[in-house]
């Protein structure tokens, strides 16, 4: 087959697939859809896709009931749509292996940015040494970060947050999956760390903490770490 | 910097607090003396000085300053409601009026002269009714109350001044006090105080001080009323050191019974058990036993009287039908587990206590000693009930005069000792259908007719053989005992039946009730049973499916009452307590009326009118039984529906939002399409076509607004929203809000003003995004273009206000109020907005507990200020704090 990455898109709406058809082929994909969830389970398992995009109101199956379907033999990067009040829904279905979310109406810019982070998570299979966007670099093995080459000093906390942020770049953590990763299990509902914790980094890692470009939330849901 | 208004919740808040206040009882501070003229009403007088002083809001229930010139002098300068006139035989009297009071809801009250008597007409018989009505409406009181009112020392300050006590309190009233302040006088001061006239006037003091204040009955007096303070003191200390103790009905472990009947000695009983009782700490039983024995008027009068105070003393009265008292207590006493059985010495005749001891197996025994003299009544024997009708009389001497006419003829056929057989057989067989008495005129009547028309010599009284003298003795004796032990047995009979009758009237009653499947059908069954077994009509009246109280009887009620009953129905809901016929409160009413109560509030009203002139113990105790069982079933009716109601609310509220779900989907996905598409042909095309392809992206964008502002709206109106409150970084929702504006923003510029380090804040991100970002176009819609936004957070005083000014123009000023009314759009505004933005921020920010104003600037410009209460500080986050 072609080097393009595939992506499936399950959504229901005719619209929505032509629409997605249009943006993704025009950045490079190759699109497959399925119109059901029926449908969409049995190509994401016989096209073997790099990515599904999945839509949450399907007509006959809960969007996160399909995730978790998937998810039992597969760790393709899942995007799901939704619509902005059921952020509830999203959060859940971050939490249950969904990679990242987008919300209708989407703009085509952040579908692509969105899925580009999806599939280079994915396909980097070596252990990246470090990671940089603009001006900030993060050395891993060397466990040191740098702002504009100048040494940033972080608390070992500090840093396990912003590490845990570099390797999922340009997509979007929750909550749960943040203090579950840095603080361990126990402390998943305490959303107030991260608040607390992400307004540290911020102060030492971004141009204008006040207006964050690095580190953003996705409000209601959790962070982003921008890619670019 | 910024003024901010009067904020609404601390005037909400404060209602509330007030709310609470009024649920929590009055709290009752009683000053007690020795007696009359030691100054009580003077003190409390000046402790309710003390109080306005303090600011607290005393009113003046009532006072009784018997012309004593210190205490008048007192009197003013507090505000008094003005007492109640009633009309009692021609004359006015004046009581305190209780209505008027709860009316004007003082936060205390200072009410004379505890254990004073109202007069007929008022709503409760004595003043401590009325004292703790007040106290349970939220009122504190301070109350005066001399040492001989109490009930259980009313006995012993009758015998120490000689003079009988009519006025008293139970204990149970001086036991719920909260305080209780002496007031203290030697005798010596007292007298001397009597002397100056400032007691009584002269005439009646040197009278008093011949007969109630002599120095000994003073002192002693004095003592009571010292040992009675100093025994409370000692309980609350042992209170106190032994911790909170919870206090159910087996406090210790012990229980005790005693037997109350219409001898007054049952008073004498009953205080000293309510002593021990206390003494050991435990429950205490006072049984009746229900014999045939028909009891006159007075003795009705004095077993209902000793019944009561049993009650008021802290006794559970149980009552019993049953021939044999002493088998009846020790029936009960294993029943009830009863550990110790009380007894008077003077009980009944030296047999009955005998009997008690050896029946009374392993139960403890305690005796009460006797008196120094009986009071003078006649041990009586046990007599058999002797009320048949006097038709039965009749009929008894008929029949027998019969069968002696039917003899006298065949006399010489059989001769006169068959006769006699004769008589004493039609004698024996009476008994099985009339009383005892018609039974003992016939076995007589038959002696003399024997002797007088059969025994030789006939036609006399005279016997002369002596067989015959033992003949008629013998027969009269046969006659007399077998009629008199046949009424014994069939009055047994009857008292088992009565019990037996009792348990199934319950039964039928449980029955029913445990049957029925809604409301109407438990109110059925109520009215059903108690008619069958009452022979009473009722009425019952249930609350309001929100708990308030109901507006009229429930339709499957038998008995119509007029207006004035309603307002005791009415009472009765509101104090939980009965009130009617039959009782101390109300008691000019056809009918009786208990409360039916619910564990939070009361459920209804349940009223019953008897059909006959008197309220027998019994009656009275399988009556509360009914009202109880029919309360527990209402309470579980009342639970049902509300179960219902949920399940029905939660089924509608999930057929809703899926429709919800559907339209929502539906709107945007066009939206949808129509934006991406553009975006990319934007991105793809040549430059000069991308302005034509920005208008259809600005239209779908507005499109897209204004169907979200309406599914907002949609989803405020129905309660669909739940914020999810959590801890928020402040600057991040602002950031958020204002990147959400930025195509709209024009030339405007937006200057963010946030303290350093502000503390995180408890609100639903998207929601307050969602509201800053309307307040942001509202600003941007009406402003000239080129001018500043400010978005303003500052905390102060525990709130957080977070205010958008702007300098343009402003609101108009009758805009003001209605700003944020739905569909509001300021008159002459430009087109372009529905007008639901600014009511939709308000929604979201209520949703979080927060308040939204508007208001124009001192300066110029308009500014919206968004407050929420500021929470407490998260507990610092710990995470490993060496430097990495």
């Amino acid at each position: 087959m072609s080097n393009k990455p595939t992506i499936l898109t399950i959504d229901d709406e005719v619209q929505i697939r032509r629409l997605l058809d249009m943006t993704l082929s025009s950045d490079g994909y190759r699109v497959i859809s399925a119109e059901t969830a029926e449908e969409g389970i049995r190509r994401g398992s016989t096209d073997r896709p790099d990515l599904i995009m999945l839509d949450l109101g399907l007509p006959d199956a809960d969007g996160l009931s399909v995730l978790k379907r998937i998810r039992e033999w597969s760790t393709v990067p899942i995007v799901i749509l939704s619509v902005k009040s059921a952020e509830s829904d999203i959060i859940e279905c971050l939490n249950a292996g969904a990679d990242d979310y987008l919300v209708k109406p989407f703009r085509s810019g952040e579908l692509l940015a969105r899925v580009r982070a999806a599939l280079r998570h994915h396909t980097t299979t070596d252990v990246e040494k470090s990671f940089q966007v603009r001006d900030l670099v993060v050395d891993f093995t060397a466990r040191i970060v740098k702002k504009s080459d100048a040494l940033v000093h972080l608390t070992a906390t500090e840093y396990s947050l912003l590490a845990l942020f570099a390797r999922n770049a340009g997509r979007v953590l929750t909550h749960q999956f943040i203090l579950q990763n840095v603080w361990g299990p126990s402390y998943v509902e305490q959303t107030e760390y991260t608040r607390v914790y992400v307004g540290q980094l911020r102060k030492k890692i971004e141009d204008d903490p006040s207006k964050p470009n690095i580190l953003l939330t996705e409000s209601g849901i959790g962070y982003r770490l921008a890619l670019e | 910097m910024p003024e901010h208004q009067r904020p609404n919740p601390d005037s909400l808040l404060q209602s509330l607090r007030q709310q609470e206040e009024q649920e929590v009882k009055g709290k009752l501070k009683i000053f007690l003396g020795m007696c009359a003229g030691v100054g009580k009403t003077y003190d409390m007088l000046r402790a309710g000085h003390e109080a306005k002083a303090k600011g607290i809001e005393v009113v003046i229930g009532f006072v009784e300053t018997h012309s004593r010139k210190e205490t008048e002098a007192l009197v003013g300068g507090l505000e008094a409601v003005p007492r109640k006139q009633i009309e009692y035989k021609g004359a006015v009297l004046e009581e305190m009026d209780l209505d008027a009071i709860l009316a004007r809801r003082p936060k205390l009250a200072l009410v004379d002269e505890l254990a004073h008597t109202n007069v007929e007409g008022s709503r409760h018989r004595k003043r401590y009714q009325d004292v703790l009505e007040l106290i349970d409406q939220g009122i504190d009181v301070y109350t005066t109350v001399n040492v001989q009112h109490l009930e259980s020392r009313a006995d012993t300050v009758a015998q120490i001044t000689g003079s009988i006590v009519r006025e008293t309190i139970p204990d149970s009233v001086f036991e719920v006090a909260d305080q209780v302040e002496l007031v203290d006088l030697t005798p010596d001061e007292l007298l001397k105080r009597l002397a100056e006239g400032k007691v009584y006037t002269p005439e009646r003091s040197r009278r008093a001080i011949q007969n109630f204040f002599r120095k000994g009955n003073l002192t002693a007096l004095r003592e009571m009323a010292l040992r009675l303070t100093a025994e409370r003191v000692d309980k609350q200390l042992r209170q106190y050191m032994q911790g909170q103790r919870i206090s159910g009905p087996w406090k210790s472990g012990e229980r005790l019974l005693i037997h109350v009947d219409e001898n007054p000695d049952s008073v004498r009983l009953i205080r000293w058990a309510r002593r021990v009782a206390q003494t050991m700490n435990a429950s205490w039983i006072a049984l009746h036993v229900e014999t045939s024995r028909r009891l006159g008027e007075p003795d009705k009068n004095q077993l209902a009287k000793s019944i009561k105070l049993a009650r008021e003393l802290g006794a559970e009265v149980i009552s019993t039908a049953d021939e044999d008292v002493v088998a009846a207590l020790v029936r009960i006493a294993n029943e009830q587990n009863v550990t110790q059985v009380l007894a008077s010495k003077d009980w009944g005749h030296k047999a009955i206590l005998q009997r008690l001891l050896t029946e009374s197996g392993n139960l403890d025994l305690l005796l009460l000693g006797g008196k120094e003299e009986t009071e003078g009544r006649t041990k009586r024997l046990q007599f058999p009930e002797l009320h048949s009708g006097s038709s039965q009389y009749l009929l008894a001497a008929g029949v027998v005069i019969a069968v002696s006419s039917v003899c006298f003829f065949i006399q010489d056929l059989i001769g006169y000792q068959t006769v006699s057989l004769l008589l004493l057989f039609v004698v024996v067989l009476l008994p099985l259908r009339f009383g005892a008495g018609p039974v003992l005129l016939a076995a007589g009547l038959s002696a003399l007719l024997y002797d007088f028309f059969f025994l030789p010599p006939l036609f006399t009284f005279v016997v002369r053989q002596a067989d015959d003298v033992l003949m008629l003795g013998a027969f009269f004796i046969v006659a007399a005992v077998t009629g008199v032990l046949t009424a014994r047995v069939r009055a047994r009979e009857k008292a088992v039946r009565i019990r037996e009758e009792r348990a199934t009237a319950l039964f039928s009653l449980t029955k029913d009730l445990s049957g029925s499947r809604s409301q109407d059908e438990v109110v059925w069954a109520a009215v059903d049973n108690i008619r069958r077994f009452f022979n009473a009509e009722t009425i019952m009246y249930l609350a309001q499916p929100d708990g308030d109280i109901f507006t009229k009887a429930h339709p499957q009620s038998n008995l119509q009452v007029d207006e004035k009953e309603f307002g005791v129905a009415a009472w009765v809901y509101w104090n939980e307590k009965r009130a009617g016929r039959f009782t101390d409160t109300l008691p000019f009413t056809s009918a009786t009326y208990f409360p039916l109560s619910g564990p939070r509030y009361p459920l209804g009203v349940i009223g019953v009118r008897l059909p006959h002139n008197d309220f027998s113990l019994d009656q009275e105790t399988l009556l509360e039984n009914f009202v109880n069982q029919i309360a527990s079933a209402v309470e579980r009716e009342f639970l049902n529906e509300i179960a219902k109601r949920a399940t029905i609310l939660e089924e509608s509220e999930r057929l809703y939002k899926t429709l919800f779900d559907s339209v929502s989907h539906e709107l945007r996905t066009p939206i949808a399409a129509i934006m991406s598409a553009t975006e990319t042909i934007m991105r793809n095309k040549c430059e000069k076509d991308n302005d034509v392809f920005a208008e259809i992206h600005t239209a779908s964008e507005r499109l897209n607004r204004l169907v979200e502002n309406l599914l907002d709206m949609t989803r405020l109106e129905s309660g669909l929203i739940k914020p999810k409150l959590d801890w928020c970084d402040v600057r991040d929702v602002v950031n958020a809000a204002v990147q959400k504006v930025s195509e709209e923003i024009g030339a405007h510029s937006i200057h963010v003003d946030i303290p350093e380090d502000f503390p995180l804040l408890k609100l639903d991100f998207g929601l307050m995004e969602q509201a800053l970002v309307n307040l942001l176009y509202n600003a941007i819609l009406y402003t000239p273009s080129d001018t500043t936004i400010h978005i303003h957070v500052h905390s102060s005083d525990e709130r957080v206000f977070m205010n958008v000014e702007d300098n343009g123009p402003g609101f108009p000023k009758d805009s003001l109020k209605k700003l944020f009314d739905k569909f509001y759009r300021v008159p002459g505004s430009k087109t372009g907005g529905t007008g639901l933005g600014l009511s939709i921020a308000k929604g979201f920010v209520e949703a979080q507990k927060g308040i939204i104003t508007a208001e124009n600037r001192q300066e110029g410009g308009a500014r919206f200020s968004i407050q929420l209460p500021l929470s407490a500080e998260p507990v610092s986050p710990t995470g490993v704090s060496s430097e990495q």
